[in-house]
């Protein structure tokens, strides 16, 4: 899977799936602070990240994640290494 | 904070509870215009429900409620949170809280509490340990299926989407839990200890949910008759039907109620409990029979006072039988009007309680007593009770609302036009 796909679907799934504003997606975005995410929805993040991906996001990783492009790395590096 | 602690109820308080708003989403109608005319109609809510016979229930039929859309109108972690059951609560609240001209504001200012009567979320459960044995991995369960498993999700549920203050828990006590609810929120704002309180009842209308239920053989066989098949006190009775909703009645101390100029819709004057001591199914006559002279003492009334008594009646032969036994003891004299709604919703279980009151109240204010539909042949024991099968025009001061439950839990509430 190419970085543009990971970064569309992840895309399309915060919009539709977390309601998020179209406008306020990019890859500098803060998950927390610019789109608005909480931890109950990094629990969700995880199940997606996992039935799109087939990779498990363990907590402590999830914690180095704080920017949409650190999402893509994360995701990116993983399918990498598979 | 002790002054706090201190002024929030003592001894000897005894303030009167009034209702200023109701709210209902149930199986006759949406909201109180629609079950208004469906009480006035003796229209059923009971369907046949093909896919619980593809599970090869005893019984399909159902009462039957589509579930609110609500995505555009909570955010997404309110709605992955909430049940079906909590969306209905959501629904029978709002228009609660717009009867009662409650607004965010005033919320924000004064302590407002939740009691709501629930006792099962089970799709949320199961979909739970689905995921964790086919993917032997918790974290594939998701954010939203521990709020949404918990019997106290409705109240958690509401307590933060109307940013409530006061008191906050759920109380189960099977199909009574819904009266219960109101009882104990009407001994709370009586003794001082709270100001204003939504209550309620809810319940979920699932296949799963029942599926135990109707394992005992407890539910109604007439699938060809679907709108025939719930028959509270009829001799030909076979069983009840299970339905659902939600149904919030907002009750309030009378000083705070008349100093915001709310409408007061009636009031709470009498709340009465048993516990039969007997079985784990089979309802009692004494337990009733104490619990309805509880409420009668509690009101301060004497049975002639009652116009109308919506009966607990859920169209099983011993249930049924065994209601007209503890009415006909306490009201041989004055033998007031009695219908069961539950001829037309089927049994609303643990919202039933809740709901009672709504209709109730809503033939109190349109003056007419809904009929308990169905009901052809007494058998010896409804003979002796004054039993109306059709809608009639009558003029309600005083109701009793009678709720029981599994394990011989009993809940009577007495409720008066407000003078």
């Amino acid at each position: 899977m190419t970085r543009e796909n990971i970064e569309k679907t992840i895309n399309g799934l915060l919009i539709e799936e977390f309601e998020i504003e179209e406008n306020k997606i990019n890859p500098q975005a803060h998950l927390k602070d610019d789109l608005g995410l909480e931890s109950l929805d990094f629990v969700d993040i995880a199940v997606i990240v996992q039935k799109e991906f087939g990779l498990t996001l363990k907590g402590e990783e999830m914690t180095s994640i704080r920017t949409l492009e650190n999402l893509y790395d994360y995701i990116y590096t993983c399918i990498q290494k598979k | 904070m002790v002054d706090y602690i201190h002024n929030k109820g003592f001894q000897g308080v005894m303030n009167r509870v009034v209702i200023t708003g109701i709210g209902i989403y149930s199986s006759i109608g949406k909201n109180l215009d629609e079950v208004r005319d469906s009480l006035m109609q003796g229209k059923s809510g009971v369907v046949l429900d093909k896919e619980r016979k593809e599970y090869g229930f005893q019984s399909g039929l159902t009462g039957k409620l589509d579930r609110p859309q609500l995505k555009g109108i909570l955010d997404r972690r309110s709605r992955v949170c909430m049940p079906e059951h909590a969306e209905f609560a959501y629904m029978s609240t709002v228009e609660a809280l717009k009867k009662a001209s409650i607004s965010p504001e005033y919320i924000r200012e004064n302590e407002i509490g939740i009691l709501f009567g629930n006792d099962s979320s089970t799709p949320p459960v199961i979909e739970c340990v689905d995921i964790i044995r086919k993917t032997k991995d918790t974290t594939m369960v998701g954010s939203g299926s521990v709020f949404q498993s918990m019997n106290s999700s409705v109240t958690m549920n509401l307590s933060v989407i109307f940013q409530l203050k006061g008191v906050n828990f759920t109380i189960s006590g099977a199909c009574a839990s819904g009266s219960h609810a109101i009882g104990m929120g009407y001994f709370l704002i009586r003794h001082g200890y709270q100001k204003t309180v939504v209550c309620g009842g809810a319940q979920e209308v699932n296949l799963f949910c029942v599926g135990s239920f109707d394992a005992l053989g407890a539910f109604s066989k007439r699938e060809a008759e679907p709108e025939k098949a719930s028959r509270p006190f009829d001799r030909s009775r076979d069983g009840l039907v299970p339905s659902g909703g939600a149904a919030t009645v907002i009750l309030e101390d009378l000083e705070s109620a008349k100093r915001r100029g709310a409408q007061i819709l009636a009031e709470v004057v009498g709340y009465g409990f048993s516990s039969d001591g007997v079985h784990i199914s089979v309802p009692d006559v004494d337990g009733p029979l104490r619990a309805i002279t509880m409420a009668l003492k509690d009101a301060g009334i004497n049975p002639g006072m009652i116009d109308y008594i919506n009966a607990h009646a859920t169209s099983t032969p011993i249930g049924d039988q065994n209601e007209a036994k503890a009415i006909d003891a306490i009201f041989k004299n004055s033998k007031p009007v009695i219908s069961s709604t539950k001829s037309m919703t089927g049994h609303e279980m643990w919202m039933a309680g809740a709901s009672e009151v709504v209709y109730s109240i809503l033939m109190m204010q349109n003056s007419f007593v809904a009929p308990n539909i169905n009901f052809k042949e007494p058998d010896e024991f409804s003979a002796k009770l004054n039993i109306t099968p059709v809608t009639i025009k009558k003029e309600i001061n005083t109701f009793l609302s009678n709720s029981f439950g599994f394990g011989g839990t009993n809940s009577c509430l007495i409720i008066k036009k407000f003078h």
